[in-house]
């Protein structure tokens, strides 16, 4: 058994003359749970399409198990899918929609049933057989759409943002309910998601996507941690990108001060996007802060405050669980480890 | 505060048009006149126990039975291939499978006789060919061409509008559970297109079981339907009363009908009459 059990190589998929994927290279690894992150447009859906067999990539293949299966069609796949909006049978009720998959493999009754249970129970479903599936809440519906995926015991599960549809607090029961789900049964989860905040509670992997190409591959920690470039760090998280020019290794200035920070490499003078998470800023009386401020707008958040900070004409972000009256001039402190230098992204 | 009155209008016209008629049928159908005067029978509805007329009503079932088999077995491939994601935006076809809709009906089944006359096109093709003239008019099959030829949009057109609404990702699922294109069509695409199959046979048997122009024209007057029967009972020899019980009988048999579909319908749940 090979570790990677899905390869995408050199994909690209252009839709009329519109390019929507450009040379994606992704490989997913045996029983890891990844998650394909971007906004709206970026082609994840797309490439979730390709790897279930909805639609044909325009050139690159796609590799399961290190076999070709670029042409092969969804129904000779060993993969199913969760779709965006559930896609149930509205004929056939609960137990019928979730038996759908054994019923064409002609599996004898008596085992269809039992399996059709252990799934019902295995989504918390029990007792649902009956029911029509229109009478069902979104979060039910969903609970079925997996069943009805899961019981063909996939080697890997697509899911094309599943949770889309429901309400926060459901979203996040199911979130922990999927993660669970997915390491009880051991397969393989390819995840498509615009929610940052999914993507990184469920993750081992993350895929973040932009305009069609990949911007980067790593854990969520590393995403959050080390963003490759200022797309990233503005998607996962909040972040204040400020323009800086990188003076030598490990000086930055930016905001009229000069900082240290962990990053080198760069050329003399280069121009670049400094990234400052607005929980890494530290506020101090203005006499010891290496900038000065003024406390523009604060709001509550919940757990802590989130402050707009004027300082010099740059509008500082942060996020602070201890509150600054409006109109208070503060000092801010921002130390090595918490700048992310990043190379500018040419313009287009 | 209901706005009722504006509803009328329309119990008027419902009343002076469909309830008073239909109460003047039941009255001629359910009355005979003696030299005493006007008294309740049912004899006009016996008569229609006799076999000459049982067999002119089951001949009109058996034709318009075999048309509506036909303008279904046509009409659902034309209708899926109308709602395939390749035609679908190309709304000409479906405006060309309308158009002979907008045109009179009667011109319509006229045209068939100029194609079909001992002289007329397709025969003249044929002598042409040097094969033999044929008897294309005048026979139970020419009639049937006839229904199926104009009926057959009505059989379309509500199929083509259910398929046309079954969610596209629903077929991918199934396709994703391990169904090839016919298991596609047999578990799903057809299940969920029944509203539409339902009101297409509805709506082609309906007046396929009535007409009376199709099996003149084409039939040359020798396949005696029931619709047929009604019209000359009422225009040529004038009795109204044997006219009317058929006529009674005849909506007994279409309600009776409809019934059994919308019962149908009601099973499978959604889609309504067109």
């Amino acid at each position: 058994m090979s570790y990677e059990i899905i390869n995408l190589i050199d994909i690209s998929k252009a839709f009329d003359d519109t390019l929507v994927l450009e040379n994606i290279d992704l490989y997913i690894r045996r029983n890891e749970f990844l998650t394909l992150l971007g906004p709206s447009g970026c082609g994840k859906t797309t490439t979730l399409r390709i790897i279930g067999g909805f639609e044909d990539p325009t050139t690159g293949k796609v590799l399961f198990e290190g076999k070709d299966i670029t042409h092969i069609p969804p129904y000779k796949r060993k993969l199913n899918t969760v779709f965006q909006r559930y896609a149930l049978f509205p004929h056939m009720n609960v137990a019928e929609n979730i038996a759908f998959g054994l019923n064409i493999k002609k599996l004898a009754k008596s085992i269809i049933n039992e399996k059709v249970r252990d799934m019902l129970s295995l989504v918390n479903l029990r007792g649902f057989e009956k029911r029509s599936v229109d009478s069902l809440s979104g979060g039910q519906q969903q609970r079925v759409a997996i069943a009805r995926a899961l019981i063909n015991e996939p080697e890997v599960l697509l899911l094309d943002e599943p949770l889309g549809a429901l309400d926060l607090k459901l979203r996040k029961g199911m979130q922990i309910e999927l993660k669970n789900i997915q390491q009880k049964l051991g397969i393989t989860f390819v995840y498509v998601t615009h929610d940052q905040e999914e993507a990184l509670t469920m993750s081992d992997t993350i895929v973040v996507m932009n305009e069609g190409r990949i911007q980067q591959i790593g854990t969520p920690i590393d995403i959050y941690n080390e963003p490759n470039n200022a797309f990233v760090a503005d998607f996962i998280g909040e972040s204040n990108i400020v323009d800086g020019i990188m003076l030598e290794d490990f000086v930055v200035n930016f905001a009229g001060y000069v900082f240290k920070c962990l990053d080198g490499g760069f050329d003399r003078d280069e121009k670049v996007d400094v990234v400052v998470r607005p929980e890494d800023i530290k506020l101090v009386s203005p006499e010891q802060g290496m900038l000065k401020g003024r406390v523009i707008s604060v709001i509550f958040k919940g757990v802590h405050y989130e402050m707009m900070i004027d300082s010099n004409g740059i509008m500082w972000k942060v996020h602070n669980t201890l509150m600054e009256p409006v109109d208070t001039m503060v000092g801010i402190n921002i130390f090595p480890d918490d700048i992310h230098i990043m190379k500018k992204v040419m313009a287009p | 505060m209901k706005k009722t009155w504006i509803a009328y209008p329309y119990v008027v016209w419902m009343i002076l048009f469909i309830v008073v008629p239909l109460m003047l049928i039941v009255f001629y159908g359910a009355a005979k006149t003696t030299p005493e005067g006007i008294e309740f029978s049912l004899e006009h509805f016996q008569r229609f126990f006799e076999p000459l007329y049982i067999m002119v009503l089951i001949r009109s079932l058996y034709l318009a039975l075999i048309s509506t088999i036909v303008c279904l077995l046509l009409g659902y491939p034309v209708s899926m291939i109308l709602a395939s994601r390749e035609y679908r935006d190309k709304r000409i076809l479906i405006f060309l499978m309308v158009i002979p809709m907008w045109m009179n009906f009667l011109l319509r089944t006229y045209a068939w006789l100029t194609l079909l006359e001992k002289n007329g096109i397709i025969n003249t093709f044929i002598s042409f060919l040097g094969l033999p003239k044929m008897d294309l008019l005048y026979n139970q099959w020419a009639v049937v061409l006839g229904m199926v030829y104009n009926f057959l949009p009505f059989m379309v057109l509500p199929i083509y509008s259910v398929l046309i609404k079954i969610d596209r990702s629903v077929i991918e699922a199934a396709e994703d559970l391990g169904a090839n294109s016919g298991t596609v069509f047999r578990k799903i695409i057809f299940p969920l297109s029944l509203p539409g199959v339902v009101s297409g046979i509805t709506m082609v048997f309906m007046p396929a079981v009535t007409t009376f122009v199709i099996s003149r024209l084409l039939g040359g007057g020798q396949f005696l339907l029931i619709g047929n029967l009604i019209e000359e009972l009422f225009l040529k020899s004038g009795e109204w009363g044997f006219g009317s019980a058929l006529s009674i009988i005849m909506m007994i048999l279409i309600l009776f009908s409809m019934a059994i579909m919308s019962k149908y319908e009601k099973e499978n749940e959604g889609g309504g009459l067109l």
